[in-house]
Protein backbone atom coordinates (compact mmCIF):
# COMPACT_ATOMS: atom_id res chain seq x y z
CA UNK A 1 0.00 0.00 0.00
CA UNK A 2 1.35 3.10 -0.65
CA UNK A 3 1.48 5.88 2.11
CA UNK A 4 -1.07 8.07 0.95
CA UNK A 5 -3.46 5.49 1.27
CA UNK A 6 -2.44 3.55 4.14
CA UNK A 7 -2.64 7.60 5.64
CA UNK A 8 -6.35 8.06 4.50
CA UNK A 9 -7.58 4.57 5.56
CA UNK A 10 -5.98 5.33 8.92
CA UNK A 11 -8.14 8.36 9.28
CA UNK A 12 -11.07 7.00 8.15
CA UNK A 13 -10.98 3.82 9.68
CA UNK A 14 -10.60 5.65 13.34
CA UNK A 15 -12.90 8.27 12.63
CA UNK A 16 -15.78 5.56 11.69
CA UNK A 17 -14.45 3.82 14.95
CA UNK A 18 -15.05 6.40 17.11
CA UNK A 19 -18.42 7.61 15.34
CA UNK A 20 -19.36 4.05 16.17
CA UNK A 21 -18.54 4.48 19.68
CA UNK A 22 -20.51 8.06 19.54
CA UNK A 23 -23.84 6.29 18.41
CA UNK A 24 -23.85 2.57 19.41
CA UNK A 25 -26.10 3.42 23.04
CA UNK A 26 -28.65 5.33 20.67
CA UNK A 27 -29.62 2.21 18.51
CA UNK A 28 -29.31 0.21 21.71
CA UNK A 29 -31.49 2.63 23.47
CA UNK A 30 -33.79 3.06 20.20
CA UNK A 31 -34.16 -1.17 20.20
CA UNK A 32 -34.68 -1.28 23.69
CA UNK A 33 -37.55 0.96 23.67
CA UNK A 34 -39.30 -0.39 20.69
CA UNK A 35 -38.88 -3.86 22.17
CA UNK A 36 -43.10 -5.50 23.16
CA UNK A 37 -43.09 -5.12 26.64
CA UNK A 38 -43.41 -8.96 27.09
CA UNK A 39 -39.77 -9.40 25.65
CA UNK A 40 -37.97 -7.08 27.72
CA UNK A 41 -36.60 -10.06 29.76
CA UNK A 42 -35.35 -11.86 26.75
CA UNK A 43 -32.36 -13.01 26.92
CA UNK A 44 -29.94 -13.22 25.14
CA UNK A 45 -31.68 -10.82 22.73
CA UNK A 46 -30.49 -10.49 19.00
CA UNK A 47 -28.78 -7.08 17.92
CA UNK A 48 -30.52 -7.06 14.78
CA UNK A 49 -34.36 -7.26 16.26
CA UNK A 50 -36.66 -9.05 15.01
CA UNK A 51 -39.32 -7.37 16.59
CA UNK A 52 -40.85 -4.02 16.85
CA UNK A 53 -43.48 -2.71 18.66
CA UNK A 54 -45.08 0.58 20.30
CA UNK A 55 -46.52 -0.89 23.31
CA UNK A 56 -43.50 -0.04 25.48
CA UNK A 57 -43.52 3.71 24.27
CA UNK A 58 -46.89 4.07 24.58
CA UNK A 59 -46.67 2.53 27.92
CA UNK A 60 -44.19 5.62 28.62
CA UNK A 61 -46.33 8.33 27.44
CA UNK A 62 -49.66 6.67 29.06
CA UNK A 63 -47.94 6.24 32.62
CA UNK A 64 -49.17 8.55 35.44
CA UNK A 65 -47.37 12.05 35.31
CA UNK A 66 -45.56 11.87 32.17
CA UNK A 67 -47.34 14.26 29.64
CA UNK A 68 -47.89 16.94 32.59
CA UNK A 69 -44.03 16.67 32.99
CA UNK A 70 -43.68 16.96 29.16
CA UNK A 71 -45.41 20.04 29.38
CA UNK A 72 -43.94 21.18 31.93
CA UNK A 73 -40.40 20.72 30.68
CA UNK A 74 -41.44 22.29 27.64
CA UNK A 75 -42.78 25.46 29.34
CA UNK A 76 -39.61 25.68 31.54
CA UNK A 77 -37.43 25.98 28.53
CA UNK A 78 -39.91 28.91 26.96
CA UNK A 79 -39.40 30.39 30.20
CA UNK A 80 -35.65 30.06 29.95
CA UNK A 81 -35.18 30.76 26.96
CA UNK A 82 -37.28 33.71 26.83
CA UNK A 83 -35.18 35.32 30.34
CA UNK A 84 -32.06 33.91 28.89
CA UNK A 85 -32.51 35.85 25.36
CA UNK A 86 -34.08 39.19 27.29
CA UNK A 87 -31.04 39.19 29.33
CA UNK A 88 -28.14 37.85 26.94
CA UNK A 89 -29.17 39.33 24.27
CA UNK A 90 -27.97 42.97 25.13
CA UNK A 91 -25.31 42.16 26.83
CA UNK A 92 -23.82 40.14 23.48
CA UNK A 93 -24.53 43.26 22.00
CA UNK A 94 -22.57 45.75 24.73
CA UNK A 95 -19.74 42.78 24.37
CA UNK A 96 -19.71 43.13 20.59
CA UNK A 97 -19.96 46.86 19.82
CA UNK A 98 -18.84 48.92 22.70
CA UNK A 99 -14.88 48.75 24.51
CA UNK A 100 -15.19 50.11 27.99
CA UNK A 101 -13.91 50.16 31.27
CA UNK A 102 -14.48 46.46 32.81
CA UNK A 103 -15.13 44.97 29.53
CA UNK A 104 -12.12 42.01 30.68
CA UNK A 105 -13.78 41.54 34.45
CA UNK A 106 -17.65 40.69 32.71
CA UNK A 107 -16.04 38.31 30.61
CA UNK A 108 -14.21 37.18 33.13
CA UNK A 109 -17.35 36.85 35.26
CA UNK A 110 -19.32 35.15 32.02
CA UNK A 111 -16.68 32.52 31.65
CA UNK A 112 -16.79 31.76 35.49
CA UNK A 113 -20.29 31.39 35.68
CA UNK A 114 -20.17 29.09 32.18
CA UNK A 115 -17.54 26.68 34.98
CA UNK A 116 -20.02 27.60 38.22
CA UNK A 117 -22.15 24.42 39.88
CA UNK A 118 -25.05 26.34 39.64
CA UNK A 119 -27.41 23.27 40.20
CA UNK A 120 -25.97 22.84 43.87
CA UNK A 121 -26.98 26.52 44.40
CA UNK A 122 -30.61 24.87 44.07
CA UNK A 123 -30.66 23.60 47.66
CA UNK A 124 -30.61 27.35 49.24
CA UNK A 125 -32.92 28.48 46.65
CA UNK A 126 -35.35 26.09 47.68
CA UNK A 127 -35.22 27.08 50.60
CA UNK A 128 -35.84 30.78 49.70
CA UNK A 129 -38.20 29.91 47.09
CA UNK A 130 -40.37 28.20 50.29
CA UNK A 131 -40.47 31.37 51.72
CA UNK A 132 -41.44 33.63 49.12
CA UNK A 133 -44.11 31.10 48.06
CA UNK A 134 -42.98 30.55 44.49
CA UNK A 135 -41.81 26.77 45.51
CA UNK A 136 -42.81 23.95 43.28
CA UNK A 137 -43.26 26.77 40.80
CA UNK A 138 -42.05 26.40 37.27
CA UNK A 139 -41.22 29.77 37.00
CA UNK A 140 -38.39 29.34 39.83
CA UNK A 141 -36.73 25.92 38.16
CA UNK A 142 -36.68 28.46 34.64
CA UNK A 143 -34.81 31.20 36.58
CA UNK A 144 -32.39 29.10 37.60
CA UNK A 145 -31.76 27.19 34.17
CA UNK A 146 -31.50 30.67 33.33
CA UNK A 147 -28.36 31.20 35.50
CA UNK A 148 -27.11 28.51 33.84
CA UNK A 149 -27.70 29.65 30.65
CA UNK A 150 -26.87 32.78 30.31
CA UNK A 151 -23.47 33.03 30.02
CA UNK A 152 -24.06 30.80 26.44
CA UNK A 153 -26.32 33.17 25.38
CA UNK A 154 -24.05 36.09 26.26
CA UNK A 155 -21.05 34.18 24.02
CA UNK A 156 -23.04 32.74 21.18
CA UNK A 157 -24.85 36.53 20.79
CA UNK A 158 -21.71 38.52 21.21
CA UNK A 159 -20.31 36.28 18.54
CA UNK A 160 -22.75 36.60 16.64
CA UNK A 161 -22.93 40.52 16.86
CA UNK A 162 -19.67 41.03 15.89
CA UNK A 163 -20.43 39.46 12.27
CA UNK A 164 -23.18 41.76 11.71
CA UNK A 165 -21.15 44.69 10.32
CA UNK A 166 -20.91 47.70 12.34
CA UNK A 167 -21.00 49.79 9.38
CA UNK A 168 -24.72 48.87 8.22
CA UNK A 169 -26.07 49.86 11.43
CA UNK A 170 -24.12 53.20 11.27
CA UNK A 171 -25.40 53.45 7.36
CA UNK A 172 -29.00 53.08 8.79
CA UNK A 173 -28.26 55.98 11.40
CA UNK A 174 -27.26 58.18 8.78
CA UNK A 175 -30.58 57.80 6.92
CA UNK A 176 -32.45 58.80 9.82
CA UNK A 177 -32.80 56.01 11.41
CA UNK A 178 -32.61 56.00 15.71
CA UNK A 179 -30.00 53.82 17.51
CA UNK A 180 -32.32 51.64 18.51
CA UNK A 181 -34.20 51.85 15.30
CA UNK A 182 -31.07 50.39 13.48
CA UNK A 183 -30.57 47.92 16.16
CA UNK A 184 -34.26 46.66 15.37
CA UNK A 185 -34.42 47.01 11.67
CA UNK A 186 -30.62 46.26 10.27
CA UNK A 187 -28.61 44.52 13.30
CA UNK A 188 -31.43 42.15 14.66
CA UNK A 189 -32.70 40.64 11.42
CA UNK A 190 -29.02 39.80 10.61
CA UNK A 191 -28.40 38.12 13.73
CA UNK A 192 -31.62 35.97 14.35
CA UNK A 193 -30.15 32.57 13.08
CA UNK A 194 -27.38 32.97 15.78
CA UNK A 195 -30.31 34.01 18.35
CA UNK A 196 -32.23 30.91 17.24
CA UNK A 197 -29.34 28.82 18.01
CA UNK A 198 -28.55 30.25 21.47
CA UNK A 199 -32.05 29.89 21.66
CA UNK A 200 -31.71 25.98 20.82
CA UNK A 201 -28.93 25.74 22.93
CA UNK A 202 -31.03 27.00 26.05
CA UNK A 203 -33.83 24.83 25.38
CA UNK A 204 -30.90 22.04 25.49
CA UNK A 205 -30.23 23.30 28.62
CA UNK A 206 -33.20 23.54 30.53
CA UNK A 207 -34.49 20.32 28.74
CA UNK A 208 -31.66 18.08 30.10
CA UNK A 209 -31.21 19.56 33.48
CA UNK A 210 -32.02 16.96 36.09
CA UNK A 211 -30.51 17.95 39.81
CA UNK A 212 -32.52 21.54 40.08
CA UNK A 213 -35.35 20.58 38.29
CA UNK A 214 -35.71 17.73 41.24
CA UNK A 215 -34.95 19.71 43.90
CA UNK A 216 -37.48 22.67 42.95
CA UNK A 217 -40.43 21.04 43.04
CA UNK A 218 -42.59 18.75 44.28
CA UNK A 219 -45.59 17.75 41.59
CA UNK A 220 -44.79 20.50 39.27
CA UNK A 221 -42.30 17.84 38.41
CA UNK A 222 -40.01 18.46 34.29
CA UNK A 223 -39.76 14.90 32.45
CA UNK A 224 -36.00 15.03 33.84
CA UNK A 225 -37.24 15.02 37.70
CA UNK A 226 -40.06 12.69 36.70
CA UNK A 227 -38.09 10.20 35.45
CA UNK A 228 -34.86 10.57 38.01
CA UNK A 229 -37.60 10.40 40.66
CA UNK A 230 -39.25 7.00 39.67
CA UNK A 231 -35.58 5.76 39.14
CA UNK A 232 -35.77 3.14 41.80
CA UNK A 233 -39.89 1.96 40.79
CA UNK A 234 -40.14 2.20 37.79
CA UNK A 235 -40.09 -1.13 35.65
CA UNK A 236 -37.32 -1.07 33.06
CA UNK A 237 -39.35 -0.34 29.73
CA UNK A 238 -40.60 2.77 31.13
CA UNK A 239 -36.49 3.87 31.71
CA UNK A 240 -35.89 2.39 28.19
CA UNK A 241 -38.15 4.76 26.78
CA UNK A 242 -37.82 7.86 29.36
CA UNK A 243 -34.40 7.28 28.39
CA UNK A 244 -35.09 7.92 24.10
CA UNK A 245 -37.58 10.44 24.58
CA UNK A 246 -35.21 12.42 26.68
CA UNK A 247 -32.51 11.52 24.23
CA UNK A 248 -33.91 11.99 20.75
CA UNK A 249 -33.98 16.00 20.70
CA UNK A 250 -30.14 16.08 21.10
CA UNK A 251 -29.63 14.23 17.96
CA UNK A 252 -32.04 16.93 15.89
CA UNK A 253 -30.89 20.31 17.90
CA UNK A 254 -26.98 19.31 17.57
CA UNK A 255 -27.55 19.47 13.90
CA UNK A 256 -29.63 22.70 13.93
CA UNK A 257 -26.70 24.59 15.36
CA UNK A 258 -23.61 22.94 13.86
CA UNK A 259 -21.78 25.63 12.68
CA UNK A 260 -21.98 27.34 16.73
CA UNK A 261 -20.67 24.87 18.35
CA UNK A 262 -17.36 26.06 19.11
CA UNK A 263 -18.72 28.97 20.06
CA UNK A 264 -20.31 27.34 22.74
CA UNK A 265 -17.44 25.96 24.32
CA UNK A 266 -14.23 27.73 23.16
CA UNK A 267 -12.68 29.55 26.13
CA UNK A 268 -13.18 32.81 24.05
CA UNK B 1 -18.17 61.31 18.47
CA UNK B 2 -19.84 60.36 21.64
CA UNK B 3 -22.86 61.58 23.42
CA UNK B 4 -23.01 61.20 27.37
CA UNK B 5 -25.40 58.30 27.60
CA UNK B 6 -23.65 56.32 24.29
CA UNK B 7 -20.85 56.12 27.02
CA UNK B 8 -23.34 54.24 29.00
CA UNK B 9 -24.81 52.38 27.16
CA UNK B 10 -23.02 49.18 27.43
CA UNK B 11 -23.06 49.67 31.64
CA UNK B 12 -26.86 49.56 30.99
CA UNK B 13 -26.92 46.94 28.63
CA UNK B 14 -24.86 44.69 30.63
CA UNK B 15 -26.37 45.13 34.26
CA UNK B 16 -29.42 43.10 34.26
CA UNK B 17 -27.01 40.31 33.31
CA UNK B 18 -25.09 41.48 36.47
CA UNK B 19 -28.09 41.98 38.60
CA UNK B 20 -29.60 38.73 37.71
CA UNK B 21 -26.64 36.53 38.26
CA UNK B 22 -25.66 38.24 41.39
CA UNK B 23 -29.57 37.39 43.02
CA UNK B 24 -29.01 33.85 41.51
CA UNK B 25 -25.63 33.01 42.12
CA UNK B 26 -24.28 35.27 45.06
CA UNK B 27 -27.28 35.36 47.88
CA UNK B 28 -27.72 31.35 47.23
CA UNK B 29 -24.02 30.67 48.20
CA UNK B 30 -24.33 33.22 51.37
CA UNK B 31 -27.91 31.23 52.07
CA UNK B 32 -25.77 28.11 51.76
CA UNK B 33 -23.26 28.77 54.09
CA UNK B 34 -25.94 29.92 56.78
CA UNK B 35 -27.96 27.39 56.91
CA UNK B 36 -24.69 24.94 56.71
CA UNK B 37 -23.69 26.45 59.99
CA UNK B 38 -27.12 26.99 61.33
CA UNK B 39 -28.32 24.45 63.48
CA UNK B 40 -32.38 23.62 63.49
CA UNK B 41 -33.83 25.76 65.45
CA UNK B 42 -31.75 28.49 65.19
CA UNK B 43 -27.99 29.70 66.15
CA UNK B 44 -24.57 29.16 64.98
CA UNK B 45 -23.07 25.64 65.41
CA UNK B 46 -20.51 23.36 64.01
CA UNK B 47 -22.57 20.26 64.41
CA UNK B 48 -23.73 20.02 60.61
CA UNK B 49 -20.64 19.43 59.43
CA UNK B 50 -19.97 16.46 62.52
CA UNK B 51 -22.96 14.86 61.41
CA UNK B 52 -21.98 14.94 57.49
CA UNK B 53 -18.54 13.92 58.48
CA UNK B 54 -20.30 10.91 60.58
CA UNK B 55 -22.77 9.65 58.08
CA UNK B 56 -22.27 6.34 57.20
CA UNK B 57 -22.42 6.98 53.43
CA UNK B 58 -19.96 9.92 53.49
CA UNK B 59 -16.52 8.04 53.19
CA UNK B 60 -18.32 6.15 50.53
CA UNK B 61 -19.53 9.42 48.57
CA UNK B 62 -16.08 10.98 49.25
CA UNK B 63 -13.78 7.55 47.73
CA UNK B 64 -16.34 7.28 45.02
CA UNK B 65 -16.57 10.93 43.77
CA UNK B 66 -12.84 11.51 43.53
CA UNK B 67 -12.56 7.34 42.14
CA UNK B 68 -14.99 8.31 39.33
CA UNK B 69 -13.31 11.87 39.05
CA UNK B 70 -9.43 10.05 38.63
CA UNK B 71 -10.67 7.55 35.97
CA UNK B 72 -13.00 9.73 33.95
CA UNK B 73 -11.23 13.17 33.37
CA UNK B 74 -8.08 11.36 31.95
CA UNK B 75 -9.96 9.13 29.87
CA UNK B 76 -11.98 12.34 28.42
CA UNK B 77 -9.21 14.54 27.59
CA UNK B 78 -7.44 11.35 25.34
CA UNK B 79 -10.27 10.88 24.13
CA UNK B 80 -11.23 14.26 22.95
CA UNK B 81 -8.16 15.30 21.57
CA UNK B 82 -7.86 12.08 19.58
CA UNK B 83 -11.08 13.38 18.53
CA UNK B 84 -10.01 16.95 18.06
CA UNK B 85 -6.83 16.09 16.63
CA UNK B 86 -8.51 14.01 14.00
CA UNK B 87 -11.07 16.38 12.84
CA UNK B 88 -8.66 19.36 12.34
CA UNK B 89 -6.50 17.21 10.08
CA UNK B 90 -9.56 18.30 7.85
CA UNK B 91 -9.92 15.39 6.01
CA UNK B 92 -12.75 15.48 3.43
CA UNK B 93 -16.06 15.46 5.46
CA UNK B 94 -14.78 16.26 8.94
CA UNK B 95 -17.73 18.48 9.41
CA UNK B 96 -20.48 15.78 9.34
CA UNK B 97 -17.90 13.48 11.76
CA UNK B 98 -17.71 16.46 14.48
CA UNK B 99 -21.49 16.65 14.16
CA UNK B 100 -21.76 13.18 15.24
CA UNK B 101 -19.31 13.34 18.26
CA UNK B 102 -21.05 16.67 19.49
CA UNK B 103 -24.44 14.99 19.70
CA UNK B 104 -23.88 13.66 23.45
CA UNK B 105 -23.29 17.43 24.39
CA UNK B 106 -27.28 17.65 24.23
CA UNK B 107 -27.82 14.45 26.53
CA UNK B 108 -27.98 14.80 30.21
CA UNK B 109 -26.42 12.56 32.58
CA UNK B 110 -29.82 11.04 33.16
CA UNK B 111 -30.48 10.11 30.16
CA UNK B 112 -26.62 8.67 29.45
CA UNK B 113 -26.86 6.73 32.32
CA UNK B 114 -30.48 4.77 30.97
CA UNK B 115 -28.80 4.35 27.32
CA UNK B 116 -25.96 2.48 29.09
CA UNK B 117 -28.08 0.83 31.21
CA UNK B 118 -29.79 -0.97 28.44
CA UNK B 119 -25.92 -2.08 27.51
CA UNK B 120 -25.11 -3.18 30.68
CA UNK B 121 -28.22 -3.93 32.75
CA UNK B 122 -28.43 -8.35 33.68
CA UNK B 123 -30.34 -9.44 30.43
CA UNK B 124 -29.00 -6.25 28.82
CA UNK B 125 -27.05 -6.02 24.97
CA UNK B 126 -23.20 -6.20 25.99
CA UNK B 127 -23.95 -9.39 27.72
CA UNK B 128 -26.38 -11.00 24.52
CA UNK B 129 -23.75 -10.31 22.44
CA UNK B 130 -20.97 -12.35 24.88
CA UNK B 131 -23.53 -14.74 25.30
CA UNK B 132 -24.20 -15.01 21.30
CA UNK B 133 -20.74 -14.64 20.78
CA UNK B 134 -19.78 -18.11 22.88
CA UNK B 135 -17.50 -15.92 25.56
CA UNK B 136 -19.72 -16.19 28.77
CA UNK B 137 -21.80 -19.09 29.50
CA UNK B 138 -24.41 -16.67 31.69
CA UNK B 139 -24.69 -13.17 32.34
CA UNK B 140 -22.68 -11.11 33.93
CA UNK B 141 -24.26 -8.90 36.59
CA UNK B 142 -22.01 -5.38 35.79
CA UNK B 143 -24.62 -3.60 37.90
CA UNK B 144 -24.98 -5.71 41.25
CA UNK B 145 -23.93 -4.61 44.40
CA UNK B 146 -21.16 -6.99 44.85
CA UNK B 147 -19.35 -5.74 42.21
CA UNK B 148 -17.72 -2.79 42.24
CA UNK B 149 -15.68 -2.90 39.67
CA UNK B 150 -18.40 -3.76 37.13
CA UNK B 151 -20.31 -0.71 38.27
CA UNK B 152 -17.85 1.84 38.74
CA UNK B 153 -17.05 0.68 34.93
CA UNK B 154 -20.06 1.27 33.39
CA UNK B 155 -20.08 4.65 34.90
CA UNK B 156 -16.81 5.69 33.62
CA UNK B 157 -17.72 4.78 30.50
CA UNK B 158 -21.03 6.07 30.29
CA UNK B 159 -19.67 9.33 31.39
CA UNK B 160 -17.05 9.90 29.29
CA UNK B 161 -19.18 8.68 26.44
CA UNK B 162 -21.23 11.62 27.04
CA UNK B 163 -19.23 14.16 28.43
CA UNK B 164 -15.92 14.25 25.75
CA UNK B 165 -18.13 15.98 23.09
CA UNK B 166 -17.72 19.32 25.88
CA UNK B 167 -13.70 18.48 25.69
CA UNK B 168 -13.78 17.92 22.48
CA UNK B 169 -15.43 21.55 21.35
CA UNK B 170 -13.01 23.17 24.02
CA UNK B 171 -10.34 21.46 22.33
CA UNK B 172 -11.28 22.14 18.48
CA UNK B 173 -11.53 25.91 19.79
CA UNK B 174 -8.21 26.02 20.45
CA UNK B 175 -6.59 24.22 17.49
CA UNK B 176 -8.08 26.49 15.37
CA UNK B 177 -6.45 29.53 17.10
CA UNK B 178 -2.91 28.20 16.21
CA UNK B 179 -1.97 29.36 12.77
CA UNK B 180 -2.08 26.96 10.21
CA UNK B 181 1.62 28.39 9.20
CA UNK B 182 2.84 26.50 12.34
CA UNK B 183 1.74 23.04 10.88
CA UNK B 184 2.94 23.82 7.34
CA UNK B 185 6.39 25.03 9.05
CA UNK B 186 6.56 21.77 11.09
CA UNK B 187 6.16 19.96 7.66
CA UNK B 188 8.86 21.74 6.11
CA UNK B 189 11.37 20.75 8.91
CA UNK B 190 10.57 17.03 7.98
CA UNK B 191 8.30 16.56 11.24
CA UNK B 192 6.06 13.67 11.02
CA UNK B 193 2.41 13.65 12.09
CA UNK B 194 3.27 12.49 15.38
CA UNK B 195 6.52 14.53 16.54
CA UNK B 196 4.94 17.76 14.90
CA UNK B 197 1.75 16.70 17.37
CA UNK B 198 3.93 16.41 20.41
CA UNK B 199 6.08 19.16 19.95
CA UNK B 200 4.00 21.91 18.25
CA UNK B 201 0.25 20.86 18.76
CA UNK B 202 0.45 20.16 22.20
CA UNK B 203 2.38 23.16 23.94
CA UNK B 204 0.15 25.48 22.14
CA UNK B 205 -3.06 23.74 23.32
CA UNK B 206 -1.73 24.02 26.67
CA UNK B 207 -4.39 26.35 27.60
CA UNK B 208 -7.28 25.10 26.39
CA UNK B 209 -6.27 21.54 28.09
CA UNK B 210 -6.42 23.14 30.73
CA UNK B 211 -9.25 24.89 30.65
CA UNK B 212 -11.12 21.43 29.70
CA UNK B 213 -9.47 20.22 32.84
CA UNK B 214 -10.93 22.77 35.08
CA UNK B 215 -14.24 22.63 33.21
CA UNK B 216 -14.42 18.84 33.46
CA UNK B 217 -13.17 18.39 37.26
CA UNK B 218 -15.64 20.88 38.66
CA UNK B 219 -18.24 19.03 36.74
CA UNK B 220 -17.55 16.14 38.10
CA UNK B 221 -17.73 16.54 41.57
CA UNK B 222 -21.69 16.95 40.71
CA UNK B 223 -21.78 13.69 38.92
CA UNK B 224 -25.05 12.02 40.20
CA UNK B 225 -28.30 11.44 37.98
CA UNK B 226 -25.57 8.60 36.23
CA UNK B 227 -24.84 7.06 38.81
CA UNK B 228 -28.40 6.68 39.97
CA UNK B 229 -29.45 5.32 37.02
CA UNK B 230 -27.03 2.80 36.83
CA UNK B 231 -26.23 1.70 40.51
CA UNK B 232 -29.21 2.90 41.94
CA UNK B 233 -28.37 3.60 45.50
CA UNK B 234 -25.64 1.28 45.76
CA UNK B 235 -22.74 3.98 45.33
CA UNK B 236 -23.14 7.05 47.07
CA UNK B 237 -21.87 10.05 45.95
CA UNK B 238 -21.30 13.47 47.14
CA UNK B 239 -23.97 15.42 44.80
CA UNK B 240 -25.89 12.60 45.29
CA UNK B 241 -26.12 12.63 49.02
CA UNK B 242 -27.17 16.43 48.77
CA UNK B 243 -29.87 15.17 46.98
CA UNK B 244 -31.08 12.59 49.31
CA UNK B 245 -30.76 14.50 52.12
CA UNK B 246 -32.91 17.17 50.93
CA UNK B 247 -35.43 15.42 49.45
CA UNK B 248 -35.69 11.97 50.72
CA UNK B 249 -34.38 13.08 54.14
CA UNK B 250 -35.59 16.60 54.52
CA UNK B 251 -33.07 17.78 56.26
CA UNK B 252 -32.09 21.08 54.25
CA UNK B 253 -29.48 22.36 56.58
CA UNK B 254 -27.48 18.76 55.92
CA UNK B 255 -28.13 19.18 52.47
CA UNK B 256 -26.36 22.78 52.28
CA UNK B 257 -23.53 21.49 54.04
CA UNK B 258 -22.76 19.51 51.26
CA UNK B 259 -23.73 21.87 48.98
CA UNK B 260 -21.10 24.19 50.76
CA UNK B 261 -18.65 21.14 50.50
CA UNK B 262 -18.89 20.87 46.67
CA UNK B 263 -18.80 24.58 46.07
CA UNK B 264 -15.59 24.84 47.90
CA UNK B 265 -14.14 21.46 46.36
CA UNK B 266 -14.83 23.57 43.16
CA UNK B 267 -12.96 26.71 44.68
CA UNK B 268 -10.16 24.08 45.56
CA UNK B 269 -9.87 22.57 42.41
CA UNK B 270 -9.83 25.66 40.19
CA UNK B 271 -7.20 26.59 42.81
CA UNK B 272 -5.01 24.06 42.23
CA UNK B 273 -5.34 23.77 38.47
CA UNK B 274 -4.11 27.24 38.09
CA UNK B 275 -1.33 26.95 40.62
CA UNK B 276 0.19 23.23 39.71
CA UNK B 277 -0.52 23.78 35.67
CA UNK B 278 0.88 28.00 36.31
CA UNK B 279 -2.48 28.89 34.11
CA UNK B 280 -1.79 32.91 34.16
CA UNK B 281 -4.65 35.34 33.92
CA UNK B 282 -3.93 36.26 30.76
CA UNK B 283 -4.47 32.68 29.54
CA UNK B 284 -7.78 32.03 31.40
CA UNK B 285 -9.37 35.41 29.67
CA UNK B 286 -8.09 34.34 26.23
Amino acid sequence: MNPRVLDRTLIYGSAILLAVWVLIPFYIIAISAFTPQARIFDYPKPLIPTTFSTDTMQFFVEARGVIPSVINSLLVAVFTIVFGLALGTPAGYALARFHFRGREAFQVIVLATKMFPIAILSIPLAVTFLQLGLYDNLVSVALVHTAMALPFVILVTGGVFVAVSHELEEAAQTLGCSRWGAFLRVALPLALPGLAAAAIFTFVISWNEVFAATILTLRARTLPAQVLAGLGTSPLGFKFAGGLFMALPAVVFIFMIRRYLINLWGSR
Amino acid sequence: MRTRAEQFLPFALLLPSIAFLGLLILIPMVQALLLAVMAEGGGLTLENFQRMLGDVNFSDAWRNTLLLLFLIVPLQIVLALAMALLINSRFRGHGFFLYIYAIPLAISDLAAGILWLAVFTERGYLNSALQSAGVIDQPILFLSFENFAGIVSAIVIAESWRATAIVLLILIAGLQLIPRDFFEAADLFGADRIRRTIHVVLPLLRPSLQSALIIRTIFAFQTFAVVFALAGRNMPVLAGEAYTWYAANRNEHLAATYAVLLLGLTVAATVVYLRVLGLREAEVQR
